[in-house]
């Protein structure tokens, strides 16, 4: 579908060739600057012990091997506290901590865009100022409030501040003022829908784009948190923290270090990958309303 | 204005008054009470307390030790006469925000433009090249590989076999490099989520739109772009500006990972570090609340400025 719009937008709109020929070369300079180092470091982790330390060192792998991953795997089975449970931590306070903060903002975001009520200005601007506030200053009065909660040293400290971070309400609620139409709200609500049955069979659908980025935007801070000040138990710390506690070792571990570093991105840019696919869909369904 | 007012109150609501009228108001929207009650409930946990008590202790000489004093206006005024740190810090926190902030911006939007006619397909592997630097958390300390100190690094390697330099540079220790690799590391993450935002505002334009402008005699894809495309997406451009603006003024944690903490002769010191110094090292929670409420301030006098530069668009 989505090509035959495509295909129907060059017949109406002028496109230059000059301007299609700028805009892949400015395209392609910047996308050589930003995929060389991304390359760099998965070559990196490939590269035998006695090749990392090579002069001149070389942009390719002579004999690439899986060794520094095996070595990090090793490393991973002597811990103190079985590296499982490192993963179980993190995927757990991302998946609670995204989908939480996904439902949460979604809703507060739909309300404060499409229903006038008193206050809900105030509460926008709240929102859009905390996001200029420092959060190192914050952190010690959480610190006081997650003790007087008794959070400290548990999984909620992790996930439910994720559940009201600024950036999603804001994120959501821009969405909701450009692309959900009020007509069609207002039809709904003619035709008996309550407003959570409105915000989610008719608002939501609409800003699918939008609750994708921030999916990804919220998995991937979680995924990558590293030692939290609330979080003193072994036991509850995070993947990304014990990553770096293996890879303090040295020299000896630069080549289990660029494993690591592979494998901890390779899970947010899947998510990524995931969540684009359906964008995509999106595009091609909202092609036939044409 | 009063009169207008009273005559627009007479014809909204009959004779309550203003006070009577809101309670209505509150009443007959009580869903949307309930559904930003559970957001917002945390956020003011969270959040709100949090800020306000910050700013309130900045007017305190705090130091988690002592019982702290009100000092009132004392914190600001060593800040700006006798620290010479925070210039630095303000100084180099300016030129960072100059730079980065609008090109990041600019970056983002242009690419997230060029990119959205191509294919889907194409356009997902595209986006994917460009965003995978920001999502993929501390994937810049290959920038510390790239540019190490000794010969194994890629740039030194390059400049001696060149014979450009006889012996080895030690880029981030040194004044004249950490702030401009500092700059180019940090230009390589920015196309993070108002990128996505952007992506995402662009293809969520009525393409109806851009068919009436043709006819309505749009000639070419800038005149698009500006008459059409921008006004069309204002709240993710606004979006993205607050994500440039809290980016660029909060930049700080590249250069502690390249560069160390404190960089150099304070060469690449912003005033994120200086909170951070005073907040997480000293324990001067008073004086470290001082720099970020003026952080604070800073930050949203640069928001005021670019909304007025966003509502003027496409008039």
């Amino acid at each position: 579908m989505a090509k035959l719009r495509t295909r129907k937008h060059k017949v109406v709109l002028a496109r230059s060739a000059g301007g299609d020929a700028g805009i892949s070369i400015i395209l392609i300079l910047l996308g050589v600057f930003m995929f060389l180092p991304m390359y760099y470091v998965v070559i990196q982790s490939l590269k035998p012990l006695d090749e990392l330390w090579m002069y001149p060192p070389r942009f390719y792998v002579m004999a690439p091997t899986f060794k520094n991953y095996r070595d990090l795997f090793t490393l991973m089975n002597i811990s103190w506290v079985p590296f499982s449970r490192y993963i179980f931590n993190t995927v757990l306070t991302s998946i609670a901590g995204t989908f939480g903060h996904l439902l949460l903002a979604s809703m507060a975001a739909y309300a404060l865009a499409k229903i006038k009520f008193p206050g809900r200005d105030l509460m926008f601007q709240a929102v859009q100022m905390s996001l200029m506030f420092n959060a190192t200053v914050t952190a010690i009065t959480q610190f006081i409030l997650m003790s007087a909660l008794g959070w400290l040293d548990s999984y909620l400290a992790i996930i439910v501040p994720a559940w009201c971070s600024s950036l999603g309400l804001y994120l959501m609620k821009q969405f909701m003022d450009t692309n959900v139409n009020d007509s069609v709200l207002e039809s709904a609500r003619l035709d008996g829908a309550g407003e959570f049955k409105t915000f989610w069979v008719i608002a939501m659908p609409m800003v699918k784009p939008a609750w994708l980025t921030l999916i990804i935007y919220s998995f991937q801070g979680l995924w990558n948190a590293g030692a939290s000040m609330y979080i003193y138990s072994e036991q509850f710390k995070s993947f990304n923290y014990a990553i770096g506690q293996i890879l303090a070792g040295g020299i000896k571990r630069q080549g289990a270090a660029g494993a690591a570093q592979v494998i901890m991105m390779l899970v947010p840019i899947t998510v990524f990958v995931i969540s684009q696919s359906n964008i995509i869909e999106t595009m091609g369904s909202s092609g036939m309303k044409d | 204005m009063a009169t207008k007012k009273a005559a627009k109150r007479a014809k909204n609501h009959g004779d309550m008054t203003m006070l009577q009228w809101k309670l209505k108001e509150m009443r007959q929207n009580w869903v949307a009470y309930l559904m930003v009650a559970p957001y917002m409930i945390l956020f003011a946990l969270f959040t709100i307390v949090p800020v306000v008590l910050s700013i309130f202790i900045s007017f305190t000489d705090f130091n988690m030790l002592e019982t702290p004093n009100i000092v009132w206006l004392k914190n600001y005024v060593t800040l700006f006469f006798d620290d010479d740190v925070f210039l630095i810090a303000c100084k180099n926190t300016f030129i960072f925000a100059v730079i980065v902030g609008p090109t990041s911006y600019l970056m983002s939007f242009l690419v997230a433009w060029f990119i959205n006619e191509l294919p889907p397909k194409i356009r997902a592997l595209v986006t994917l090249v460009f965003y995978a630097p920001s999502i993929s958390g501390q994937v810049y300390l290959i920038w510390g590989t790239l540019f190490a100190s000794d010969s194994q690094g890629w740039a030194n390697a390059i400049l001696l076999e060149m014979g450009i330099i006889e012996t080895e540079i030690a880029f981030f220790q040194n004044e004249t490099y950490v702030m401009p690799l500092c700059i180019i590391v940090s230009l390589w993450t920015s196309l993070g989520t108002s990128f996505l935002a952007f992506i995402a505002g662009l293809q969520g334009i009525d393409h109806s739109l851009f068919e009436a402008g043709a006819v309505d005699g749009v000639r070419n894809r800038w005149q698009e772009l500006y008459y059409i495309t921008l006004p069309s997406m204002k709240p993710q451009l606004m979006f993205g500006a607050i994500m440039a603006i809290t980016g660029s003024f909060g930049f700080g944690g590249i250069v502690t990972a390249l560069a160390g903490f404190p960089s150099v002769n304070y060469c690449a010191h912003t005033i994120m570090h200086h909170l951070e110094d005073y907040g997480g090292q000293r324990y001067e929670i008073g004086y470290s609340s001082t720099i970020a409420v003026i952080l604070f301030l800073i930050m949203i006098g640069a928001n005021m400025l670019v909304k007025r530069i966003i509502s003027k668009l496409g008039t």
